[in-house]
């Protein structure tokens, strides 16, 4: 970003570039208003609002509640970039004057190596708020590093990723519909995908919700120690895609098996397939592990339950992702 | 061997009326037959002609390649029990017949005249129970409630105002040609690798809150302006990038002129 910012301000000051007045050796060649307090103190004042709004960037950022989060973010980093751009401009047309930009050439006579020295001198006679200038662009500087690093933090849990193991299925534990009714046995039927979550528990969490489907028992091809985690033929995965962590919404399943592709459970986002007779097997797309399953029994009424936790770490994959299993 | 000897002289005898026609890839099978045909003899011939080298005699399906009429590979899922829902449906899109089993069904022009189509649905639903042509009431319909359910069930595949998309292994169709009776029943069959929707999963009236939307979708209220497609992100940033930034360089050029002068 600053590297840009210098960039525009060498392009707007080399286009102001003028012949050097010869010949003129007592005369004062900068203009004698240049550069002025005023115009200095502008500056400072757009570099001390660029920095306020890169800072109110990062405090949006990090406080959830603020309604219409992503409208204020949009502001606040939009102002800051325009205060920025207002104290560039000025900086580059009021601050430094342009008689001093001629490009660098040796000096071929001593006249002209006095000219310089002198416009050296007299630009920097009225420099008088050069702290300041400095403070604010050093304050500028550091807000917007900070705004444009905030981010980061969103990308996980660091150092206590024992959050991302944690479920909340358990043993015995009922699957529901979107309005809370428990699920049947009955409820279930072969070719349509259902969405569960767990009884009396938070559904936001990311371990929460399941893709419930009703295959032949007959097409199953469990690992055997899964063999009794689909009772009737009934499976439930983590909806959660291990890739980048999407909802998995598409469900495909054949009308005539023979010729059309298998049942499969697809992710929106990057088209990660996986195959619930398979125990979630990646059969396509970019995600890297097998979908969880959660192992289902069937309660005294016919109800579906939870009949443990899932087979691995659901949502999507993390450094050491598969160091241990999921807990509840 | 003798499975495959019996099937073919099945087909040949359901075929024998019109035995001399032509196959159906190069077109479809018309029949004549005498006035006062019921509806069911007349779907049977017509059956016979264009369907049988799939479908199996009596909508048995055929699971195993075979070698029919005009050298089709015959292969196709039995008929039984789909119902006159299923057979109007697939006839009127123009998905059945379909020139190669492997191909996913689209729609496409409809061969059939609207006797032949009542005919075959006719007989495809005597070949044994199943449901009946659905009469949809989207007028009845919710357009929030719709767009609330076409968005949980459906915008996944078919994309949030209908356009199409993409499954792996198939094409998800816009839905911008298909009339409330062709959704209805689609709903309730899934066709290809669509999933299907119960009764219990949808009812009657969210399948009608559902259509509802689906005939939005066709006009939709834009209230950006630009439709740019009714895609998304694409058309968006495709105007983004020569609009916007356009402007942009214009306004800089413009700025730049002004110190300069």
């Amino acid at each position: 970003m600053r590297r840009w910012l210098a960039a525009l301000v060498v392009l707007v000051l080399g286009r102001g570039r003028r012949k050097p007045r010869l010949g003129a050796e007592r005369e004062r060649i900068v203009r004698p208003d240049f550069p002025n307090a005023r115009a200095e103190g502008f500056v400072a004042a757009a570099l001390i609002a660029a920095a306020i709004c890169a800072a109110a960037f990062v405090a949006v950022y990090a406080i959830d509640s603020i309604p219409r989060q992503t409208q204020f973010l949009g502001l606040s980093l939009g102002l800051g970039f325009l205060f920025l751009a207002v104290a560039c401009v000025a900086l580059a047309t009021r601050v430094i004057d342009d008689e001093d930009e001629e490009e660098y050439k040796p000096p071929a006579n001593p006249e002209e190596q006095e000219e310089v020295e002198q416009i050296f001198a007299e630009t920097g006679q009225r420099f008088t708020r050069r702290k300041l200038l400095w403070t604010a662009g050093g304050a500028a500087g550091a807000a917007f590093g900070v705004a444009l690093l905030a981010p980061v933090a969103s990308l996980g849990p660091v150092f206590h990723t024992g959050s991302l193991y944690t479920t909340p299925w358990r043993r015995g534990r009922r699957l529901v519909d979107e309005v809370g009714r428990v699920f049947h046995v009955d409820d279930i039927e072969e070719g349509v995908m259902y969405t569960a979550f767990p009884q009396h528990a938070d559904r936001e969490q990311m371990g929460a919700p399941l893709v419930v489907v009703r295959l032949k028992p007959a097409q199953l091809q469990l690992p055997s120690d899964r063999n009794s985690w689909a009772p009737d033929g009934i499976l439930a995965y983590s909806k959660i895609c291990t890739h980048a962590g999407c909802a998995i919404s598409l469900y495909r399943k054949p009308t005539f098996a023979v010729v059309e592709p298998r049942a499969a459970f697809v992710c929106p986002c990057h088209y990660s397939t996986f195959d619930p007779a398979k125990a979630g097997k990646v059969i396509f797309g970019p995600a890297g592990r097998d979908l969880p399953q959660l192992p289902l029994a069937v309660g005294p009424r016919g109800e579906l339950v939870a009949a443990g936790n899932f087979s691995g770490p659901v949502g999507p994959s993390w450094w050491g992702v598969r160091l241990h299993g999921a807990r509840s | 061997m003798r499975r495959l000897a019996v099937l073919t002289l099945l087909a040949a005898l359901a075929v024998a009326p019109v035995a001399a026609a032509d196959p159906p890839r190069s077109g479809i099978v018309h029949v004549n037959v005498p006035p006062g045909t019921s509806d069911v003899q007349y779907g049977e011939q017509l059956y016979g002609g264009n369907c049988v080298t799939c479908h199996g005699p009596d909508g048995r399906g055929i699971t195993t390649p075979v070698k029919g009429a005009g050298d089709i590979k015959g292969l196709g899922p039995p008929l039984r029990g789909v119902g006159a829902l299923a057979a109007d449906f697939y006839l009127r899109t123009g998905y059945m017949p379909l020139p190669d089993p492997n191909r996913q069904p689209r729609r496409s022009r409809v061969l059939f005249d609207r006797n032949e189509l009542r005919a075959l649905t006719a007989y495809v639903a005597s070949l044994g129970g199943g449901p009946a042509i659905p009469t949809p009431h989207p007028e009845r319909g919710n357009l929030a409630a719709g767009q609330q359910l076409f968005v949980e069930n459906c915008a996944g595949c078919h994309q949030a105002v209908a356009q199409g998309g993409y499954v792996t292994g198939a094409i998800a169709p816009p839905l911008e040609n298909a009339t409330p009776t062709q959704i209805a029943e689609a709903v309730r069959i899934g066709p290809y690798l669509m999933p299907r929707f119960s009764k219990k999963r949808l009812s009657d009236s969210q399948v009608d809150s559902l259509i509802r939307y689906i005939q939005y979708t066709k006009h939709p209220d834009d209230r950006g302006g630009w439709a740019l497609g009714h895609i998304g992100p694409v058309p968006e940033g495709l105007v983004a990038w020569f609009v916007g930034v356009l402007g942009a360089i214009v306004a800089c050029l413009i700025i730049g002129k002004r110190l300069h002068a």
